[in-house]
């Protein structure tokens, strides 16, 4: 069953520059595509699009159906109801992602009173169970973003992402701005939470190594457009285009450096 | 801290006087039966005016004016400031231009003009003053809350908050007031201050309540005259605006640092 079916997306500023240029792919149940590039590839727009949340003065253009529902230019009532249900996200700054003025347990209570309905002892029971599921202990649902680590966030993040069990997790940069140690965990943590519950991932990234880990597919984009799609497994083996080679030699080159101080 | 304290204690002394006036008064405002210009000590604590009135009468009456002018301006200015600055700061750009135009052409204008034109259009009273000092404010508040809004909604919390399938309105609600609430309620206990004190202005100039309404402004008015036989009757009203204001700042001053998020 195809979750999400973008067909040539386009992105374009007030003045007509375009700054995404026909982007289309599937994403199905349980199918993980990993979406890389540098910065200012197109991305993270490829992201707000799905999610109708681009910034003002940018619009889309093409189609974008999530579970069948056309998000392109749909009304805000209508996607309320898609975002958080079918399709949730979990950005960069793990910092930025939580209000710091609400402590952590009732941002995660929000989706869960709002999609599930949930009230009282039982809403206090999905937020905990929430974020056990992501390894994080009771304590943390009275704290204050700004009270715990990073790594920490980025989990309380995830925990309210997933938290209304949505089809489709798009994660923008998700471990981009967490030390490297945490990162791997927050990493598997991620790959254990959608195999587990069949999601379909949309991983966004500029680290090959990082992306090819996850994902199965790629989609190599550079100033917005694609420049090779394909098997993660074949585009590491044999990239073609110049810019994928380049990205898979330094990828190899980092790991060669490893193995050269430590046989 | 020690500020925040001193600066309760100069309210609450406004504050206590104005209570005070609403069930005891040590004479009648309207009594002139007693010897005019009557220096302090006595029967009168503070002596009498050139009419005979007692002026520690006139005070507590003052203060009750005083806080009415400052609550119900900050109340005015900062419900139409906030509406009109959340407004602007989710309003497509060609809106947001003209209400950031219109603010700024509003905030250009004196508060003391327009209070004159409010007063030619109504009347001499302590609610037209509250109306046009309201009105000035909210011009104020309106272009800090948009400047506020525009900076919480590219936050990514909202961004992950609309993923979440929140509405706007309950963005609103539970995002961007609370995160805007703290800066705002600083502002706008500087603005009491400063309406609190454009309220002495309009009454000096004999724009704000009308006799026998003993505004503080008023009293100073009235003191002119006999400043120099009678110094009390223009000193005591001009030390509880001081109080008053002083005070006030020192409030704001405390609550900026005991705002949430400032250990961030």
């Amino acid at each position: 069953m195809t979750l999400l079916d973008v067909d040539d997306l386009s992105v374009r500023q007030a003045d007509g520059h375009e700054l995404l240029h026909g982007l289309s792919f599937t994403l199905a149940r349980g199918e993980r595509l990993g979406l890389i590039g540098e910065s200012g590839s197109g991305k993270s727009l490829t992201a707000l699009a799905i999610l109708s949340l681009l910034p003002a003065g940018l619009t889309a253009h093409g189609s974008v159906l999530v579970s069948g529902t056309q998000v392109v230019g749909a009304a805000d009532r209508r996607l309320d109801r898609v975002r958080g249900r079918a399709v949730s996200a979990v950005f960069q700054e793990p910092l930025m992602a939580l209000d710091p003025l609400m402590r952590i347990g009732r941002q995660i209570a929000g989706p869960l009173r709002r999609r599930r309905g949930l009230r009282g002892a039982a809403l206090r029971a999905a937020v905990l169970a929430a974020l056990e599921e992501v390894r994080l202990p009771e304590r943390i649902a009275s704290a204050y973003p700004h009270e715990v680590s990073g790594g920490q966030r980025q989990r309380a993040a995830i925990a309210m992402a997933l938290a209304c069990e949505p089809d489709l997790l798009i994660a923008d940069e998700p471990t981009t701005a967490l030390d490297v140690s945490v990162q791997a965990e927050v990493l598997a943590l991620l790959d254990g939470l959608v195999a587990e519950k069949g999601m379909a991932l949309l991983f966004i990234g500029h680290d090959l190594a990082v992306v090819a880990g996850v994902a199965d597919r790629l989609i190599v984009l550079r100033d917005g457009a694609v420049v090779e799609s394909g098997r993660t497994e074949d585009i590491v083996k044999e990239p073609r285009h110049t810019y994928t080679r380049s990205l898979v030699h330094s990828a190899w080159e980092f790991e060669a450096e490893l193995d050269r101080l430590a046989p | 801290m020690k500020g925040f304290v001193a600066g309760c204690v100069l309210v609450g002394v406004v504050l206590a006087l104005a209570a005070v006036s609403l069930v005891w008064l040590p004479y009648d405002p309207a009594d002139t039966s007693g010897a005019r210009l009557v220096p302090p000590g006595g029967a009168h604590l503070l002596g009498t005016d050139k009419l005979g009135r007692d002026l520690l009468t006139h005070l507590m009456i003052g203060a009750r004016i005083a806080l009415t002018a400052g609550a119900g301006s900050v109340l005015l200015g900062g419900v139409l400031g906030v509406a009109a600055g959340l407004a602007a700061g989710f309003a497509t750009r060609w809106l947001d231009d003209a209400l950031a135009a219109a603010l700024d052409a509003l905030i250009a204008f004196p508060t003391l003009l327009l209070a004159m034109l409010v007063v030619a259009v109504r009347e001499a009273s302590l609610g037209s003053a509250v109306l046009a000092i309201g009105l000035a404010m909210s011009a104020v508040v309106a272009r800090l809350t948009r400047i506020l809004v525009k900076r919480v909604l590219a936050q990514d919390y909202i961004t992950a908050a609309r993923t979440s399938g929140s509405s706007w309105p309950r963005v609103i609600v539970e995002h961007v007031l609370p995160n805007i609430w703290p800066t705002l309620l600083v502002n706008l206990a500087l603005q009491f201050g400063l309406a609190v004190l454009a309220e002495a202005s309009l009454s000096y100039l004999g724009l704000g309540p009308p006799p026998p309404n003993a505004s503080w402004g008023r009293l100073l008015h009235e003191a002119q005259a006999t400043v120099l036989t009678a110094p009390v009757g223009a000193i005591a009203p001009g030390i509880l605006l001081v109080v008053l204001v002083v005070g006030v700042n020192l409030v704001a001053d405390g609550l900026r640092d005991l705002a949430p998020g400032r250990s961030r």
